[in-house]
């Protein structure tokens, strides 16, 4: 034998290990290929993801039985406080969904439309979080949902209080999310109060997204918050994904370097919401790519049912319509910056 | 010994899967860097002591439940951990006989070609790859190896 290593072949038991290594050292190299290129091996992925699936629930099962240990154990008072608070708070978002209707019926009028627009999201699917990944190289989660209850790759996720991410392979009962905060995901987002439009790319880690294309001179500040533009076609428009959390400007660094805090629990959620949405709304992804570049105040943007985290009684018509606020600087269309523009064109879907 | 315990399939299914759940339990952030790639040491360990009842197979097929797990590129851990399988397949005798302090060393080495491996295929196939903390691994890997070594062999021979 070649080898130096004494492996005695013996008769009958097949080839040596160097032939061996060589064949599956072949099959993993045009698997690669294959991966990388196309969709070739989407169903090969689907039937290993279905494999993998039960491994995972096994993973998770320690933390889920705790859980329901402690859900069992729950004292009869403490259920009783949370009803009280739920009712409390089911009260105050009825209140605001009756406001919420109202303002509609009065922005249909105001914009001379006929009747109110349909609500954007058109169904949603709650899925709970059977594992996560959160290091500094992969920002994802892993849900209980899949192809059977026709979720499918590329659509959005969110919870109750932003932006979580977008679906990445999809298992017939599972589902991988890739969160906004992965460095390789990057969303389309505009800051509400200026309207200025850019990329917030993931910074790999659940707290922090970074907006890398602004301009020193930009407009932005500590508190901004940032919402979906839109563009790019799998988020719908005004959509809240974070605030602005810090802004440095250096005098010799042509960009300015921007951090945003997502609003969502990216780290703490449970449960997310996989959404379907109304195509012929005007609020929903566009399916072209960069075509539609609105101006900044464009007045087809409509109001989305963004359920914020503090209630803002003092100005309710500029509530979730993005950039449509009568107190924005009119100025501002003019200082959407060329590169958030081009910018939108390298968003990742994937 | 009977033939049959001489290849010790069963065990050796059972602990790589065992690994396996190890490798997506879900940990701090602080720790996930430092955690041992368990499935690599279980594959080395049964590719010393019995290498032909896994062989290079084993390394594969382990390799490309870490690509489904992590959702990486299908085949990238699979060919690192074949490459790796394959060294300590045919040099079985050479590190068996090996004392653990040096077997540890070998290991060291073996999950350093291994990361390099991996690391090499993110950059080709554009993800990010440069961070320190992925090179962790490597050294808490080799010393959890004795360890680890003494408890996989416990679950086939025990005497």
């Amino acid at each position: 034998m070649a080898f130096a290593g004494g492996y005695r072949p013996s008769p009958g038991r097949g080839p040596s290990p160097g032939f061996r290594f060589t064949l599956y050292a072949v099959l993993s190299i045009t698997c690669m290929f294959l991966d990388q290129r196309g969709g070739w091996l989407e169903k090969a992925r689907y039937v290993l993801q279905a494999a993998a699936y039960p491994i995972q629930l096994v993973v998770r099962s320690p933390a889920a039985a705790w859980r329901w240990l402690e859900e069992s154990f729950e004292t009869r008072a403490a259920l009783r406080e949370e009803n009280e608070r739920l009712r409390a708070q089911n009260r105050e978002l009825m209140l605001r969904t009756v406001r919420y209707d109202a303002l509609v019926r009065e922005n249909a009028q105001l914009r001379g439309l006929t009747e109110a627009l349909p609500p954007l999201i058109e169904r949603w699917l709650v899925a709970e979080v059977v594992n996560v990944e959160l290091s500094s190289l992969r920002q994802r989660l892993l849900v209980n949902k899949g192809a059977q209850n026709g979720v499918f790759k590329g659509q959005a996720v969110i919870d109750e209080s932003g932006l979580v991410g977008q679906t990445m392979r999809v298992g017939p009962w599972s589902a991988e999310i890739i969160l906004i905060t992965d460095p390789e995901h990057a969303v389309p987002v505009q800051i509400e109060r200026t309207g200025v439009r850019t990329i917030a790319v993931g910074a790999g880690d659940a707290r922090a997204l970074a907006l890398p294309y602004l301009p020193a001179n930009a407009d932005v500040r500590e508190g901004d918050l940032l919402v979906t533009s839109g563009l790019g076609g799998v988020f719908p428009h005004g959509y809240p994904v974070a605030r602005v959390t810090e802004v440095r400007r250096d005098a010799v660094q042509p960009l300015a370097q921007v951090r945003a805090t997502p609003l969502a629990g990216l780290d703490r959620d449970r449960e997310v919401l996989l959404v379907w949405f109304e195509e012929t709304h005007p609020a929903a992804p566009s399916s072209a790519p960069v075509s539609g570049d609105l101006p900044a105040g464009d007045p087809a943007a409509q109001p989305q049912p963004a359920i914020r985290r503090e209630p803002r009684p003092e100005t309710p018509a500029t509530g979730g319509s993005g950039s449509f606020s009568p107190t924005s600087d009119p100025a501002v269309p003019a200082a959407t910056p060329a590169i958030a523009r081009t910018a939108a064109v390298q968003e990742v879907p994937q | 010994m009977s033939a049959r315990d001489r290849q010790p399939r069963t065990p050796m299914l059972l602990t790589t899967l065992a690994a396996l759940v190890l490798t997506v339990l879900p940990l701090p952030a602080w720790l996930d860097d430092a955690r041992p790639a368990f499935v690599v040491l279980a594959v080395l360990f049964w590719s010393i002591t019995a290498p032909r009842a896994g062989g290079i197979a084993l390394g594969f097929v382990a390799g490309l439940m870490i690509d489904v797990f992590e959702g990486t590129v299908l085949g990238q851990h699979a060919l690192a951990l074949s490459f790796v399988t394959y060294i300590a397949v045919r040099e079985h005798q050479k590190i068996r006989s090996k004392p653990l302090f040096q077997q540890a060393l070998i290991v060291f080495g073996a999950l350093f070609v291994y990361e390099f491996i991996v690391f090499a295929i993110d950059g080709w196939s554009g993800h990010p790859a440069m961070t320190a903390g992925r090179w962790l691994h490597v050294a808490t890997g080799a010393l959890v190896w004795p360890l680890a070594a003494a408890l996989l062999g416990r679950t086939y021979e025990p005497r």
